[in-house]
């Protein structure tokens, strides 16, 4: 069996602000890591590959750091990986996402099953596992919290607010998957050195065949006008003082006065 | 085809098992707003898909809609996104809308990437609020970074422009009894989905009460340090009669289940009473509780935003306040 992992490098942190003068992300001292959510992505994939035995391929795209996630993924136990890496890629929406990244699908073909996360938790649009579905022209069964196969089927565990759906899906499908679905191994010093060897791709939009008017800010049909930091609300705060008895006598009467307790 | 010929707004109402989901009403209200906006010329339409899906359209006429577009077939009785989003990119291409809202939720965020992937268009995610510039250019508003820096994002050249749009942040109208609208009535050709056969369905069970439905709440951050501690939470949430909930961090890291979730991508609440320990409050967890009557908080960052909706609060560490407080509260109820 055959399975893709797509991962993302994000900030390793929500605390992002804009630089007050140029209006533009600060970047600066934020480290990146593999989005949570891939990670989960991974070790489903390493699990289905114990089970079932196969091939895990780890891919990403991004500027050449990216790569760094890729390497986690490598450590973890993915057997290859490829980064797709061109500054014509860069700028895209969500559709101009999926389509390089449906197009890295093709290239390395005869694919069983696609896994990414739920979403990324920096832009959190949930898009991208759903578009490639649909530029492949795969099923796709979202939000998974349980994933098995069997005879070319995929049993999946929806995790749905309310209720848990269990779908089988034909495969090649492509599966997001949930925190709840497995806790990401970490990588151990002799995966980290076996990682060194392992077969590394890097492509570019001609490699992969891309469209020039699919991808990048050609390829976007939406644009991003602003950023900004959200308006703030300015409450007047009663601060208590003094040492923790202190601070809960009087956090006590205050719950109190609020008939609380 | 150039994007003046695309015309009017449409909703997708979203429906499961014969009810339609409050978030398709919420859409249809603000629609009306935007389509005040935009000129008044554009007409309100709920797309409705199903094996009965006529059957929505009086109840979609009352929550606003001028028009429903029903699409039925044996076929789309179930959910599955191929064939939904097939007959929804049909739909698109025939009618040309403008815009198409979806909500998000499970369905809207599995369905509408399908059909803008098909449509060549763009499709905004998780939209917190929809407005119409000076230049009378549709914008949406989105959160990033767990809500800490907001977007506004435009579809400029293509057509529909498709958002997906955060449930409870517009109100539904009251339901205007007897309401009439123009009925579409169309039967496409649809081939069940032998990819994906839905087996089983689970309702699922919650321990305690739904956080959405709780007058109290102790919620833990990502400042919390152990699960021991989150347990000295959980006991002080039940000496106050309430729950504990939590901002995402604690969710992602697999302490507590994704339904004690506060915030954007969890649940809004709006407890009588709410505290917040070691939690800094990025802009999408205050607004999922900003509206609390009372917000208290233990915080021993000073300059953290969670201050900025506290009515009470101690910058200090939790670890030896929490215990102290404990005390303080069984000694005052006599345990």
């Amino acid at each position: 069996m055959k399975i893709l992992v797509f991962v993302k490098q994000v900030p390793d942190t929500d605390d992002v602000r804009l630089d007050p003068r140029t209006g533009n992300l600060m970047r600066d001292g934020v480290q990146s890591i593999i989005n949570p959510f891939d990670a989960n992505g991974v070790e489903a994939a390493l699990q289905l590959k114990a089970q079932c035995g196969g091939q895990v391929v780890a891919i990403s795209m991004g500027p050449p750091q990216a790569d760094d996630v890729l390497k986690k993924a490598l450590a973890m136990g993915c057997d290859e990986s490829v980064l797709i890496s061109d500054r014509a890629l860069g700028g895209a929406d969500t559709l101009a996402t999926g389509y390089p990244l449906a197009k890295a699908a093709e290239k390395i073909g005869d694919y069983d099953l696609i896994i990414c996360g739920r979403h990324a938790t920096d832009a959190e649009t949930a898009q991208t596992g759903p578009i490639i579905a649909a530029f492949l022209g795969i099923p796709q069964v979202t939000l998974v919290d349980k994933l098995s196969v069997e005879d070319g089927f995929a049993i999946c565990r929806r995790l749905l607010p309310d209720r848990y759906e269990t779908v089988k899906v034909k495969l090649p499908a492509l599966v997001t998957v949930c925190s709840e679905i497995n806790t990401p191994r970490y990588p151990t010093p002799i995966n980290i050195m076996k990682a060194l060897k392992k077969p590394r791709a890097v492509w570019n939009a001609a490699d992969l065949g891309c469209e020039p008017d699919m991808i990048g800010i050609p390829g976007s049909p939406s644009s991003n006008k602003k950023i900004f930091e959200p308006p703030k609300r300015m409450t007047e705060t009663i601060f208590f003082q003094g040492d923790a008895e202190a601070v809960a006598r009087a956090i006590a009467d205050a719950l109190e006065a609020e008939k609380i307790i | 085809m150039a994007k003046e010929d695309y015309k009017g707004i449409w909703v997708f109402a979203e429906q499961e098992n014969g009810v339609l989901s409050e978030t398709t009403f919420e859409l249809l209200a603000k629609s009306a707003d935007l389509k005040e906006k935009l000129g008044g010329k554009d007409e309100i339409t709920a797309v409705v898909l199903g094996d009965d899906a006529a059957a929505f359209a009086s109840t979609l006429y009352s929550y606003g809609a001028e028009k429903v577009i029903a699409a039925e077939h044996a076929n789309l009785g179930q959910y599955s996104a191929r064939p939904y989003a097939e007959v929804l990119t049909a739909l698109s291409e025939k009618y040309k809308p403008s815009i198409f809202l979806f909500p998000a939720s499970p369905l809207g965020r599995d369905l509408a990437p399908r059909v803008m992937c098909q449509l060549r268009t763009g499709l905004t995610a998780d939209a917190i609020d929809l407005d119409v510039d000076e230049d009378g250019v549709f914008v949406q508003t989105t959160p990033n970074f767990g809500g800490n820096i907001l977007s506004h994002i435009c579809i400029m050249e293509k057509r529909p422009q498709m958002v997906t749009v955060h449930p409870k942040v517009f109100s539904p109208i009251s339901p205007i009894e007897g309401a009439a609208g123009e009925l579409i009535l169309e039967k496409p050709e649809v081939e069940a989905d032998d990819c994906y056969i839905l087996l089983e369905t689970e309702k699922r069970v919650f321990e305690g009460k739904p956080i959405a439905d709780c007058s109290v709440l102790v919620s833990g951050g990502r400042g919390i340090k152990s699960q021991a501690d989150l347990d000295m939470l959980r006991e002080l949430a039940a000496l106050l009669g309430g729950e504990l909930a939590s901002s995402r961090p604690l969710v992602d890291n697999g302490w507590l289940p994704h339904e004690k979730q506060i915030g954007q991508s969890g649940t809004t609440t709006k407890p009588d009473f709410i505290l917040n320990v070691a939690v800094s409050g990025s802009v999408q967890y205050l607004a999922g509780m900003q509206n609390a009557k009372c917000i208290m908080s233990i915080n021993h960052v000073a300059s953290a935003p969670i201050w900025d909706v506290s009515h009470y609060g101690a910058v200090m560490d939790y670890s030896k306040l929490i215990p102290a407080l404990i005390a303080e509260i069984k000694a005052r109820k006599g345990l």
